[in-house]
């Protein structure tokens, strides 16, 4: 197999092309999916029959769930070959998910909250799998924070890199809490072996909301990746370049 | 070996002669759980159910207090940069500076406990996993601790954003720190959280000197 289209991507160049190509289908298609997921949850889904309505809420929070341990993974990853190969662009694209992970973290805390208020008749309350999750998002934070506490972006994306994967022990412990600890919140519905414990009707929208939630993070990632890209390669000689290619093809400006 | 000795030695010496730097961190502890004492009405029983969590609590922000100065004085001086380019391992140097800061503002937080608990008239029958969990636990925090303040060394603004990183990093330790007094106060065996405290520890040990020296190594490059 040939192998040099992916050592190509590692170039800034290539890969601000590959993404600039391939951004707005992730966007365009993860917005679709959503839009489509959402009417399918909001409308055509029925209601649950205990939970009535407020079972339509996991439309929202299991994407955001499932994609900010998924972002976080990636996130070390990324860690892991900043610290290993010191790649540029490993670099970038960590520093573009801490704000997208942190965001989708939060969205899940929220809903979460928003659903627990009806069924569990709390907003909060101190289990395994909510309080993994906070720390998540501290962590996600704290990536944020010691990324622009630095002058030096390179050096500041290798601390981040450290951080991130020290962090990554709390990735299992979220994941598992609700199997390890006696927790209030509810077992894996789909992301299991055997039969999903959801009925088709229902279960459809979830899947078309997962698969468009990591569409568009790939979209936000890759946008923030290339805005990094930018910024950092400024001073560069394909930047100039592409700067006057596009002031050339656009019709404003 | 006689290298690391020798830091060793001079870590104590430098603590020595500057005594407030170390007495600082058990006063603040002893300052923090009296306020509690203040803060609700007085001889509230409650505070013995609270006793658990203002200790331990108290007892990690207290030794967070010293862990700034743990990189910082000696990068102001240059010892830092000696102990980059010297031929002995950074890792254990590391190891060494961690292990002092325990020494210093870890274990007179431990030995402090007791008295603070009978303050708050917590049952002694207890104290064994207080003490026990706060003996494995205050390590973990140098350790943890060093390897932020190795990440954030020479940051004009590290002051403010290195509790913020330790303590999300911190949580295992006191929900199974707290958790070891909490199992015994329920008549149960303590010995599987401070099996997890152990574990912990040991964890923290053997990786985060060699990540804390790769911290250090990329901030001087």
């Amino acid at each position: 197999m040939n192998w040099t289209w992916f050592h190509r991507l590692a170039s800034p160049p290539s890969f601000f092309r590959f993404a600039e190509r391939f951004a707005p289908w992730f966007g365009g298609l993860g917005l679709l999916l959503l839009l489509v997921a959402w009417y399918g949850g909001l409308v055509l889904a029925p209601a649950d029959y205990q939970q009535k309505d407020a079972f339509r809420i996991i439309y929202v929070h299991v994407p955001a769930a499932a994609v900010s341990l998924s972002l976080y993974i990636a996130m070390a990853v990324c860690g892991a070959i900043t610290l290993i190969w010191r790649m540029k662009l490993a670099e970038c694209v960590l520093v573009a998910i801490a704000p997208v992970g942190a965001s989708f973290t939060a969205l899940a805390l929220l809903t979460g909250m928003l659903w627990g208020k009806p069924m569990w008749g709390a907003y909060w309350v101190w289990d395994a799998r909510l309080t993994a999750e906070l720390v998540l998002l501290f962590l996600y934070l704290g990536v944020v924070g010691l990324n622009g506490a630095f002058d030096d972006p390179r050096t500041a994306a290798r601390a981040c890199g450290l951080l991130a994967i020290v962090g990554a022990v709390n990735v299992p412990i979220v994941h598992y809490s609700v199997v390890w600890w006696n927790s209030l919140h509810q077992g894996s519905t789909i992301l299991k072996f055997g039969k999903p414990n959801i009925s088709a009707s229902m279960a459809w929208p979830l899947y078309a909301g997962l698969l468009g939630t990591y569409l568009w993070c790939g979209y936000a990632v890759l946008r923030r990746a290339q805005n990094e890209l930018l910024l950092r390669e400024r001073g560069t000689r394909w930047v100039r370049e592409m700067g006057t290619e596009l002031a050339g093809t656009a019709d404003v400006c | 070996m006689s290298a690391l000795v020798a830091l060793f030695a001079r870590e104590l010496k430098l603590a020595a002669r500057a005594r407030t730097e170390w007495l600082m961190p058990p006063l603040f502890f002893v300052i923090v759980v009296t306020l509690f004492g203040f803060g609700v009405r007085p001889n509230d029983p409650q505070l013995a159910a609270f006793a658990p969590a203002i200790l331990w609590v108290g007892a990690l922000l207290a030794a967070l207090l010293s862990l700034e100065r743990l990189y910082r004085s000696d990068q102001e001086d240059g010892t830092l940069e000696q102990l980059l380019v010297s031929p002995t391992s950074l890792t254990f140097a590391v190891f060494i500076k961690s292990l002092a800061h325990w020494l210093l503002s870890g274990l007179p937080l431990v030995l402090l406990a007791a008295p603070l608990a009978a303050m708050l008239g917590f049952p002694s029958a207890l104290l064994t996993p207080l003490v026990v969990g706060l003996a494995l636990g205050t390590p973990c925090l140098s350790f943890i601790g060093g390897f932020v303040a190795a990440l954030t060394v020479g940051l004009p603004r590290g002051g403010a954003l290195l509790p913020v990183l330790v303590l999300p990093l911190i949580v295992p330790v006191v929900i199974f720190g707290a958790g070891a007094v909490r199992a015994s106060g329920q008549g149960l065996d303590a010995s599987a959280p401070l099996y997890f405290l152990a574990a912990i520890l040991m964890f923290t040990l053997t990786v985060l000197p060699w990540l804390a020296a790769a911290a250090l190594r990329n901030a001087f490059e």
